[in-house]
């Protein structure tokens, strides 16, 4: 090591220009080849199988735009939402107990294990054999599958802190709120956020199965609506908004990360 | 040269401490540590050296209060630091091996850390932190992350860390030793002058027999398991030919 800082510069405009166009591009090309790929195909389908995209823009922009249609919306997004943060608050809760207690985690792991193998739809039709609240059905559903991917995700990442930045804030004396807000918080924080962001897919693909089969809204239900209606469009609107929310959660999550972790040194070479 | 501290008047104090890890009577315990008696006088600056496995990490962790002794007695400003862990808050800091800064910290927030486990205001431990990194030659750096910094930079933000919190105790494990000689050889020479500028008592551990010479007014050399094989004080007056004489009894001692 040497007393020289580390030399940092940053390239020319127009080559950042350049790089984000052609990042642009890379990203937009492959949505342009299905979207063209389906286009294609409703020239010679009949509409039940591939309707026009243009009719399904028409039918997304309905949806947004008509109250009772988007509450069916936003009802879904509020299931998800909730069944995440009620998994991520009990499997952060475990997890802090079993990183604590070898006891716990030797009597925990198995039934998550266990857990993760049990399929979603097992889970949707234990929820309507048990219980009779459509909204408790779909809030069980989704904590019990996404519980434990949640708990192990937190458990990998408290094992995996330092124990060097460990053992240097523990000589300062912490608290134990302090030692949560200036270690535990910060190096755990960005396994949290890809628990959260692959924890979105899931969620939403579940939610869909548990409302096609128990509920009466949602964008579940309204994809059992078109099916029976043989509405392709319709179909495809409905999973569209789906669609729309994870990226925008999504593209939420990866701006907060980049705030939050711009402390990171990003190396010119690749992986 | 005598040293005529009484245990109660130490700053550190062992007694007849060991320390084994495994299981104690069965093939797998070691022992690192064995009826270590050890006394550090208020304002010393001591080495310990010894080879690498002698047991310094060991001995620098119970007085540190990270790890509690199998027996015996350790004692810092006469309390148990392991038992007692909270109440050195403030009055002990240690300078690890590496630089160990928080790297979603900015240089300045790493210094901050010990103040902010001591409840002291923002404005208060901000301008504490400033003074600190200009004293050791960080000023500019202020906002800069650790992985902006070369390694002998993000050593002296630890240092500053350390110094910040104005602890009466100063625990260093080896914290030059990943850095060049050059860097390693002014930040030793700042190092001592900021500990003996503060009255500052410092156990410093090292494997480097020069480095115990240029730090320490007294070098302790361990043997495995962590037993005192030569311990010897010297001061400003010592003369070079003294000097040489400490540093081949000590090469005879590691050797043996």
């Amino acid at each position: 090591m040497s007393e020289t800082a580390p030399r940092t510069g940053s390239p020319p405009p127009e080559s950042m220009l350049s790089a984000a166009a052609k990042r642009l591009w890379e990203w937009v090309l492959p949505f342009i080849v299905v979207i063209a790929l389906w286009q294609f195909a409703s020239l010679f389908f009949p509409r039940f199988l591939f309707p026009s995209l243009i009719d399904v823009f028409w039918r997304c922009l309905e949806i947004l735009s008509d109250g009772s249609m988007f509450k069916d919306v936003m009802v879904t997004i509020y299931r998800i939402l909730a069944g995440l943060a009620g998994s991520f608050v009990i499997g952060a809760a475990l997890a802090l107990l079993m990183v604590r207690s070898r006891a716990v985690d030797k009597f925990l792991s198995p039934i998550l294990t266990l857990f993760q193998g049990i399929p979603a739809l097992s889970w949707v039709v234990f929820a309507i054999i048990w219980f009779h609240g459509v909204e408790f059905r779909i809030l069980f559903i989704m904590v019990l599958t996404t519980l434990p991917a949640f708990t192990f995700q937190v458990l990998g990442a408290l094992r995996g802190m330092s124990r060097d930045l460990m053992e240097m804030v523990f000589s300062f004396r912490p608290s134990r709120a302090k030692l949560f807000r200036v270690m535990i918080a910060p190096a755990i924080l960005p396994d949290i956020l890809t628990a959260w962001k692959v924890n979105l897919g899931n969620a939403s693909r579940v939610v869909v199965v548990a409302e096609l089969v128990g509920a009466t809204g949602g964008v579940g239900y309204q994809l059992l609506l078109q099916q029976q209606l043989f509405d392709m469009a319709g179909a495809l609107a409905w999973t569209m908004q789906l669609v729309f929310f994870v990226l925008v959660v999504q593209g939420s999550l990866t701006l907060i990360e980049n705030i939050a972790f711009r402390y990171r040194a990003v190396s010119e070479r690749a992986i | 040269m005598k040293d005529d501290v009484t245990s109660a008047e130490a700053a550190i104090h062992l007694v007849d401490v060991s320390k084994v890890f495994g299981k104690i009577g069965t093939d797998a315990a070691f022992r690192a540590v064995d009826g270590l008696n050890l006394d550090v006088r208020p304002g010393q600056m001591l080495a310990l050296l010894g080879k690498t496995g002698c047991g310094k990490s060991t001995i620098f962790n119970m007085i540190a209060g990270l790890t509690a002794p199998s027996s015996g007695t350790v004692r810092v400003d006469g309390r148990d630091p392991f038992a007692e862990f909270d109440s050195f808050r403030g009055k002990m800091a240690i300078v690890f091996q590496n630089d160990r800064l928080l790297p979603w910290r900015t240089a300045i927030q790493n210094v901050e850390l010990g103040l902010e486990m001591l409840e002291i205001p923002v404005a208060e431990r901000r301008a504490t932190a400033q003074q600190w990194l200009t004293k050791l030659g960080l000023s500019g750096h202020e906002n800069d992350y650790p992985h902006a910094l070369s390694g002998g930079m993000r050593q002296r933000v630890s240092i500053a860390r350390a110094f910040a919190t104005n602890a009466n105790i100063l625990l260093c494990d080896e914290p030059f030793s990943a850095l060049d000689e050059s860097t390693a050889g002014r930040l030793r020479a700042e190092f001592v002058r900021l500990v003996k500028e503060n009255g500052k008592t410092a156990v410093f551990i090292t494997h480097s027999i020069r480095e115990a010479l240029e730090i320490g007014d007294r070098i302790v050399v361990l043997k495995r398991p962590a037993m005192i094989a030569y311990d010897v004080r010297f001061d400003a007056s010592t003369g070079p030919q003294e000097r040489e004489d400490i540093r081949s009894r000590i090469v005879e001692v590691l050797a043996a």
